[in-house]
């Protein structure tokens, strides 16, 4: 499994003019959970997308191995983009498909049309996908469509789903940010297990910094679309949270999370506790 | 922090209009009532001819009763079922062509060249009146129901398929970017994030559009397309008005019949 360098990565949004990332350097060894922090409009969206190419970057190089992702052309993209699972904010599920469809879906890029339009997957394909439901809790659920799921669930579908893929690499985008505050501890430590299991390297977009700190190896700050802190987590101080979102009395941000999450458990929605705890 | 200073009360506040400029608004305002006087005005109602007029509808419209289901009885369920076939094979043939079209006529999933041809056939489907259509299949196709299954295609064609181009693109567009980060192909991202999301509201408007279909059946008749429309032009140069009386009737009843059909369906396929 490769590692990942970013060189010199630009992105400039044509209509707009506006230059999301400025020149971003870094590189990222195999099996690092790398968490990228920094306020929104920093340019965190934009920069994992431009690594499977969700949005074309402007100028630079992202290197995987022996390849570099940005100049590969459609079909060798496509070919790449299998090795690559990608886990979305607003979980991206098809609501009206079936669990068990959405957690196929992952597969796509390695079946043939006909296959997946009779959804007539191969038997490998559906002992994997029951095998990752049994993983994250929900084999109960195979045949229920995803709307009719809780957002913890569905966001647990959406991480199925990418690692059916049997990805090496995965592009995590905000996974927690319409969760709620236990629902989103749960989550990560869902992805951080399993990236961990199976060895994988994962960029993690996160806005919560407690939550950054609890779970990546690595974290990366970045701020108007630049790389202005590159370190461990417990070298995440005052200092460095005040270089990547500015000024602001930090002293008890860890304070107020805990506290929002100590209100969040009393009043906030409850979970099936059991189901929940099956899961660790 | 400093001790904040008490907040004043007794403030106004008003939402603010929607347009800034007070001068512009009145000019709009008073534009807009002159406007509409100036076009009355043109319209030059005569009040003594409405009496008239009156008089002559009321005896018009007494001439329909009763309705006579009995005397032309057989070409009546000759029409019913022309149009009903027409109707039908026009919606379904309509509806699979248009969905090529359609899926053509949405930005976000062809390049630009391909969505400018098919939006610009939707346009001229949409544009051309269905009674302009039909005459111009009746030359070509001569009398009957082909020319008449030909416009309700044509019609259906542009209608459903800027319906669905719509659709595609005002739906949630997050899981065609994941279908795309998978590695998924044009049309398995077709089949897997968009036909899903579309479908409930395209089978709706599908029977909307037969019911349509059925109601225009019976005006593209008059010009030669044939169904009940022919029918009731037949009926309506002989001035058999009771039977036409009938004849409309029984479109009534059938297009009420697929409205709570198509109502029924859509609460199905939620």
């Amino acid at each position: 499994m490769p590692a990942l360098h970013l060189e010199n990565l630009i992105k400039r949004y044509e209509r707009s003019g506006n230059e999301a990332l400025k020149s971003i350097s870094f590189s990222i060894g195999e099996g690092q959970i790398v968490a990228l922090i920094g306020p929104s409009g920093a340019g965190k969206s934009t920069l994992i997308r431009c690594v499977n190419r969700l949005v074309e970057p402007t100028t630079g190089k992202v290197r995987w191995g022996d390849l570099d992702l940005v100049s590969l052309n459609s079909s060798d993209l496509r070919k790449t983009r299998r090795r690559i699972g990608m886990i979305f904010q607003e979980f991206a599920l098809v609501d009206r498909l079936s669990v068990m469809e959405n957690v196929l879906s992952g597969r796509l890029g390695y079946v043939g049309f006909w296959q997946s339009f009779m959804r007539n997957y191969p038997q490998k394909d559906i002992d994997a996908a029951f095998a990752l439901l049994d993983r994250v809790g929900l084999s109960a659920f195979a045949d229920r469509r995803a709307d009719n799921l809780s957002g913890g669930q569905r966001q647990r579908v959406g991480i199925a789903r990418a690692l059916m893929q049997e990805p090496d690499l995965l592009l995590v985008d905000e996974p927690t940010a319409s969760l709620d505050p236990k629902t989103s501890r749960q989550i990560m430590r869902l992805i951080a297990e399993l990236c961990r299991e199976r060895k994988l390297t994962a960029i993690v977009n996160i806005h919560d910094v407690p939550l950054a700190k609890m779970f990546a190896d690595r974290v990366i700050g970045l701020r108007d679309g630049r790389v202005v802190f590159d370190g461990k987590p417990d070298e995440l101080n005052n200092e460095a949270l005040t270089s990547i979102y500015g000024e602001e009395d930090w002293e008890d941000a860890g304070q107020r999370a805990l506290m929002k999450f100590v209100h969040a458990g009393e009043g906030g929605p409850q979970l099936d506790q059991e189901r929940v705890l099956g899961l660790r | 922090m400093a001790e904040a200073a008490p907040s004043p009360t007794g403030r106004i506040w008003r939402r603010p209009p929607l347009i800034s400029s007070p001068g512009l608004r009145w000019a709009l305002y008073i534009g807009t009532i002159v406007y509409l006087i100036a076009a009355f005005a043109t319209m030059d109602i005569n009040w003594q001819r409405v009496a008239q007029g009156w008089e002559r509808g009321q005896r018009f419209m007494s001439g329909f009763a009763p309705p006579d289901f009995t005397t032309r009885g057989d070409a009546i369920i000759e029409g019913v079922l022309e149009s009903l076939w027409m109707a039908f094979a026009a919606t379904i043939v309509g509806i699979v062509l248009s969905i090529p079209i359609g899926v053509g006529g949405a930005r976000n999933l062809v390049p630009k060249p391909v969505y400018a041809v098919c939006r610009a056939f939707m346009a001229v489907s949409r544009t051309l009146p269905e009674i302009l259509v039909a005459i111009l299949f009746v030359k070509l196709f001569g009398f009957g129901t082909f020319a008449g299954f030909m416009t309700l295609m044509f019609a259906t064609i542009g209608y459903f398929g800027k319906l669905l181009a719509e659709d595609i693109e005002a739906a949630n567009q997050l899981p065609l970017e994941a279908m795309r980060a998978a590695g998924a192909s044009w049309l398995q991202r077709l089949n897997y994030a968009v036909q899903p999301l579309v479908m409930p509201r395209a089978i709706g408007i599908a029977i909307y559009r037969l019911d349509m279909n059925f109601r225009e059946s019976a005006v593209i008749g008059i010009v030669g397309a044939g169904g009940i429309g022919a029918t009731l032009n037949t009926a309506f140069d002989r001035y058999e008005f009771p039977s036409a009386a009938a004849i409309l009737l029984v479109i009534i009843i059938i297009v009420l019949g697929s409205e709570y059909l198509s109502a029924f369906t859509r609460k199905l396929v939620r």
